[in-house]
């Protein structure tokens, strides 16, 4: 995984609330069996929306997406995050996320940023009038144009996975391994019926 | 000492490891897989060398992209590609997999429970957000992402962060004509769609115990809809009635071991919750969605309210206005199916609406039963011919109209009452309008040719 450290650069705003993973990539490309290369499906059937900031044609966007409330609601589709990646998308800042989303981007090196609404409202016309974004997840701040950094709140694992663009997988089976043992021996006398025909 | 909720204690029962902010690595029991989710979660596996820690733990099936007809030779080559995908993935992992032109297969959130891999007091989850059903059963069930997956089979583990609990109880009794369906979207209407994000929702009160399981399943299914991962029910009689002979359950001396911990999984009488809300459930009417989000909804006697920018859009991709009525509206496409009423009692309650009526002239109605074994035991009752008299097509197994990635997919612009879980632009196709409601409010719509109060049909 790609490591993400610091993300700067312009920001699209889509102020929309719940936008959903439908819209975000809809469930007809769902068909395709890869992960790369989807960003031309991100937002698809949208994009021929009048005011709608990315043309049909376009297939990379600046690298921070600013959006509105409850944003990735609804299909737990890993494509969404996979599509927005895609156009170049490592940060997504809104006041609050559907949660499945919210976990995916993390596992692809993407950013996720909870912010209040009241300050999320202030960047959409920022973003619009093209200002500079700067993300800085050692520090754990965004700085919009010449502003003090504003501090954001990050999981401190997820946060290290992130620094680090490290495979989840491989920290598990190296930190925890023996407590994943542990754990199974317990539930094995204490829980049987789980583990009939289970040879480990 | 405080008393612990279902949610608590089913926390508890899993956690691998705590960090120091609060995060859990939790053990996962059991791992449902589908088509659609699963091609890059396996490309993962073989990328980092890893293999699948307790293939027994595994259960896969292919639903969304399958056609619900024709299936002997799949049309769309990259449906069949993904499907045999999937087929070949879990030969190579040693994952169990239930063949497309079998009898179990199904949707995955139908098929867990019917073949008693879903038991009250696992962790379960699915790379679908719908997994929230088999909460039904008490069990810990959400939907995770691709990645997500894949972390599951090698690790058995997944790092999550508590929930906060939020308890929905609904007092008294459903009124004829009011099923779980109409709960799940009362609640959701108020609520919102972002109402229950970070909880886990326990949906207790007399108007949930009094469910079937059917019923159970359809309620906690909707409540990613409502922003929650999770939905809840208290095992109890009803549930262990269920499960009891089921295929995967234990059975003899395990069954009494599992029956024995179940028992102990409900809330304590002295639990708190982070959040309550409690709903009249002799106050709810059939409820309709009129707009593009489960939130977006209304008895089927109100008008349909002015809002803001964000309603604006939704009544303009659905062609309504502010102030009219929902009852009346006509309708081309009628859907009864999906893993929110995909099952038996869906399918007889919509029967009995339709029998010896037949579908209005203009609408094209489908039936598509949520298993192998619903299906089967829906022809055993003789309602495939009661749909198939009135007009209706019969159909095999599958996804279907509830995500439009399949052969069933409705034309921009036109209609559908649906008894899905998703009225989200272009859900049952682009351009597409759907509005949600219950099976037996679709089979009264169907029939009627405009949305219509089931409880004003005369017999």
């Amino acid at each position: 995984m790609t490591p993400l450290i610091r993300v700067e650069g312009a920001a699209l705003s889509l102020p929309q609330a719940d936008v959903d993973t439908d819209v975000i990539y809809p469930a007809r490309f769902l068909l395709i069996t890869e992960r790369d290369g989807l960003g031309r499906y991100a937002f698809h059937d949208w994009r021929e929306t009048p005011g709608f900031p990315l043309a049909p044609e376009v297939t990379t966007a600046p690298p921070i997406l600013v959006a509105g409330p409850n944003f990735g609601c609804g299909s737990s589709r890993e494509q969404a995050p996979w599509a927005l990646d895609g156009l170049g998308i490592r940060v997504v800042i809104a006041s609050s996320f559907g949660e499945i989303f919210y976990s995916n981007c993390f596992k692809n090196g993407m950013l996720p940023i909870r912010l209040d609404e009241a300050i999320v409202a202030g960047l959409h016309p920022r973003a619009d009038a093209g200002e500079r974004f700067a993300v800085d997840l050692e520090a754990q701040t965004l700085t919009v144009g010449g502003d003090a950094p504003l501090p954001f709140a990050v999981a401190p694992h997820q946060r290290e996975a992130l620094l680090n663009g490290w495979s989840e997988i491989a920290r598990i089976e190296a930190l925890h391994a023996q407590a994943i043992d542990t754990f199974e021996t317990a539930q094995r006398s204490a829980a049987p019926w789980l583990w009939q025909g289970s040879p480990r | 000492m405080t008393g612990q909720t279902l949610y608590d204690k089913l926390w508890q029962a899993h956690v691998v490891r705590e960090d120091d902010s609060g995060q859990t690595l939790l053990y996962i029991d059991r791992h449902l897989l589908h088509e659609v989710s699963t091609p890059q979660s396996f490309a993962m596996l073989r990328r980092e060398g890893r293999t699948v820690r307790r293939t027994q733990t595994q259960l896969a099936v292919a639903d969304h992209s399958v056609p619900t007809r024709g299936r002997e030779a799949i049309a769309d080559p990259q449906a069949a590609a993904q499907i045999a995908l999937l087929e070949r993935n879990c030969a190579e992992f040693g994952i169990e997999y239930l063949p497309l032109l079998g009898e179990a297969q199904g949707i995955v959130h139908v098929i867990g429970p019917e073949q008693g891999f879903t038991l009250p007091g696992v962790t379960l989850v699915c790379g679908d957000s719908h997994s929230s059903t088999h909460g039904a059963f008490g069990a810990l069930a959400f939907g995770i992402g691709a990645s997500e997956c894949g972390i599951v089979m090698a690790t058995q583990t997944l790092w999550q962060t508590r929930a906060k609990t939020m308890r929905v109880t609904f007092e008294g009794a459903l009124r004829p004509g009011v099923s779980a369906k109409d709960m799940a979207l009362a609640l959701i209407g108020r609520i919102g769609a972002s109402g229950a994000i970070g909880h886990a929702i326990e949906y207790a009160g007399e108007a949930v115990t009094a469910l079937s399981m059917e019923g159970r399943m359809t309620l906690c299914n909707m409540a990613i809809e409502a922003g929650s991962r999770t939905g809840l029910v208290a095992p109890d009689d009803v549930t262990f009635a269920y499960l009891q002979g089921r295929p995967r359950a234990p059975e003899g001396a395990m069954w009494d071991a599992a029956l024995a911990y179940w028992q102990t999984l409900p809330s304590d009488p002295d639990a708190r919750f982070d959040r309550e809300i409690r709903i009249r459930a002799e106050e709810i009417a059939p409820q309709v969605t009129f707009g593009t989000s489960p939130d977006q909804v209304i008895a089927i006697d109100a008008t349909i309210p002015a809002g803001d920018a964000r309603l604006d859009r939704a009544l303009g991709y659905m062609g309504l206005a502010a102030g009219a009525g929902i009852a009346g509206l006509a309708i081309d496409h009628a859907f009864i199916g999906s893993c929110t009423n995909g099952r038996i009692e869906d399918l007889r309650s919509a029967a009995a609406v339709v029998k010896g009526r037949h579908v209005a002239q203009g609408v094209r109605a489908l039936v598509v039963p949520g298993s192998g074994p619903v299906k089967r035991q829906a022809e055993a009752e003789g309602l495939d011919r009661i749909f198939v008299d009135a007009g209706f097509e019969w159909r095999e197994p599958g996804c279907s109209l509830c995500v439009a990635m399949n052969n069933d997919r409705l034309p921009e612009g036109s209609r559908c009452a649906s008894t899905s879980n998703r009225n989200f632009e272009g859900r049952q196709g682009a351009g597409a309008r759907t509005h949600l409601m219950s099976p037996a409010m679709v089979a009264a719509a169907a029939v009627a040719g405009r949305i219509v109060d089931v409880r004003e049909m005369g017999r």
